[in-house]
């Protein structure tokens, strides 16, 4: 059974002549420990169709159920990465402190916090920044925090709108692995929404291609990639070619 | 401080970068009572008095009881109204903040009461409440309190979306949500609030006293004044001014320390 199942999703922001339709009615599931990314042209929605995943924004049309159950709020062991790391993270709080906030509501004693902590830093290499604050770290560290956040939750499904989009290209390659990694080790489901098809051909086990807004999903697509990830040897690779190719004629198309 | 920082050589220690501020300070405060001193004595006018005879006066004044019985309780009311008024400020503020109908409701009714100038208010306050320590608590927190609520209601909008979302994702209590998110993005406006009522706050403690009290600084300000004692008015005056100046000093130092990482963010960018 899938765990993420996007039935017939639609939205349209305002009424009248404001309305702006993001989305246009799409379907696509999600199964347990895949890693899905969903690609599409800049503005086509998929940020809207991520809030609505997230149980964050309510659709005007269409469902989401999660686990089977129709998502009216955030799921509980959901967890969101942000493109946005520098607004998402708390400023007067370390980094430590930050991937520990959203345990406090959890009922984990501070010795269990502690050392969920301590794990999710020294997962994303952060181990040493512990006591520092977000902003005094590069943008790609932020990011990090972020994930570590996300994984010190242990959430069974992990959104991750546009999470490289504002890091330096090799920091989006090391980060690319670091989700490739923690995946493997987590046992978690991602779904990682972005505009580059090459990082999602390389992160993906299917890639879902949508239109142009308002979006539709024009095609699904299995990623069969042979070994494990390499960012030189799997990106140089005929198949890995082949499929960015035909991500990229899809959403042109 | 950021300045002297930023100037701060090899080799230049703290100690002296401060003693260095101390004494350049130091010097303009004694040139302008020089100058103070000249005038007056110049003058030669008993209204007038130079600030030689308010220093005989003061060292007088501060070494007998009377500073005691005075600056106590005019002290416990400035303080007791701002620290309320502080309070009660943050409080509405971030409701006000947080809630965006209620604030549309009542935007014109804050816009009104807030251009009402606070000693406007002493004459109501003394029919409402009496001649006392309830009338001056009352009007400086009703004066007070104003800077701090709209700085609070400001800062408390101002929390990022993405923030929001954040702790939506990670379904923050509310309680957590309030105390963790809201305030600390509101703080540094909250301060901004209180340095401004605390400055109102000092107004109008000598304000209600010299309307109506049988104590406190302002109370001996009148009556120095009725009677013509002019050294020891002035002395009541320099010691407001210097009380004023030691309260915001505390708050400067008290900002400092909450707001830390604020300030260093500002300064790292």
């Amino acid at each position: 059974m899938s765990i993420v199942e996007v039935t017939d999703l639609g939205h349209t922001y305002g009424t009248g002549r404001a309305a702006h339709t993001a989305l246009g009615g799409l379907s696509f599931t999600v199964d347990p420990g895949e890693l899905v990314c969903i690609v599409g042209p800049s503005g086509c929605g998929k940020s809207t169709l991520l809030r609505c995943v997230a149980g964050l924004l309510r659709p005007s049309v269409g469902s989401v159920s999660y686990r089977g159950e129709t998502v009216t709020a955030v799921p509980a062991d959901l967890a969101v990465v942000f493109q946005d790391y520098g607004r998402s993270l708390l400023p007067w709080r370390t980094v430590a402190g930050n991937v520990e906030f959203p345990l406090r509501d959890r009922g984990l004693s501070a010795a269990e916090r502690a050392a969920r902590v301590a794990e999710a830093l020294s997962w994303v290499g952060l181990a040493d920044a512990a006591g520092r604050r977000p902003w005094q770290l590069s943008g790609g560290m932020q990011q990090r925090v972020c994930i570590a956040r996300a994984l010190a939750y242990r959430p069974a499904v992990m959104l991750m709108d546009e999470p490289f989009a504002s890091v330096d290209a090799q920091t989006r390659a090391d980060l690319e692995d670091l989700v490739l990694k923690l995946r493997a080790e987590a046992d978690m489901t991602v779904l990682v929404v972005t505009h580059d098809i090459d990082e999602s051909v390389y992160l993906a086990d299917r890639v879902v291609v949508l239109s142009r807004s308002p979006a539709t999903v024009v095609e699904t697509l299995k990623v069969d990639l042979a070994g494990p990830r390499d960012q030189i040897g799997t990106r140089g690779s005929e198949a890995f070619v082949r499929l960015r190719t035909e991500v990229a004629r899809l959403i042109r198309r | 401080m950021r300045a002297g920082h930023d100037r701060a050589a090899p080799g230049v220690t703290w100690a002296h970068l401060g003693l260095a501020w101390l004494v350049r300070r130091g010097l303009v405060v004694a040139g302008a009572v020089l100058l103070w001193q000249v005038i007056a004595s110049g003058a030669d006018n008993p209204f007038f008095p130079p600030p030689s005879r308010i220093a005989s006066a003061a060292a007088q004044l501060w070494l007998s009881p009377l500073l005691v019985t005075n600056v106590l309780p005019s002290l416990a009311r400035l303080l007791g109204g701002w620290v309320i008024a502080g309070m009660a400020g943050t409080v509405l503020g971030i409701g006000l903040g947080r809630s965006r109908m209620v604030a549309d409701y009542l935007e014109f009714v804050l816009a009104f009461l807030r251009t009402l100038p606070p000693p406007l208010l002493v004459p109501v306050f003394m029919v409402l409440c009496g001649i006392g320590p309830t009338m001056e608590v009352t009007t400086i927190t009703f004066g007070a309190v104003w800077p701090v609520l709209l700085n609070t209601m400001d800062g408390a909008k101002s929390v990022d979306p993405v923030t929001t979302d954040t702790a939506r994702v990670f379904r923050v209590s509310r309680t957590r949500w309030v105390l963790g998110v809201v305030l600390p993005t509101a703080l540094p406006k909250v301060f901004a609030g209180l340095r401004t009522s605390l400055s109102i706050a000092l107004i109008l403690m000598v304000i209600s006293e010299l309307a109506g009290s049988t104590s406190g600084i302002g109370f001996q300000l009148a009556i120095t004044q009725g009677q013509l004692d002019l050294p020891a008015m002035w002395s009541w005056i320099i010691l407001v001014g210097l009380l004023g100046s030691v309260l915001n000093q505390g708050l400067v130092l008290a900002e400092r320390r909450v707001l830390a990482w604020h300030h260093e963010r500002v300064g790292a960018r």
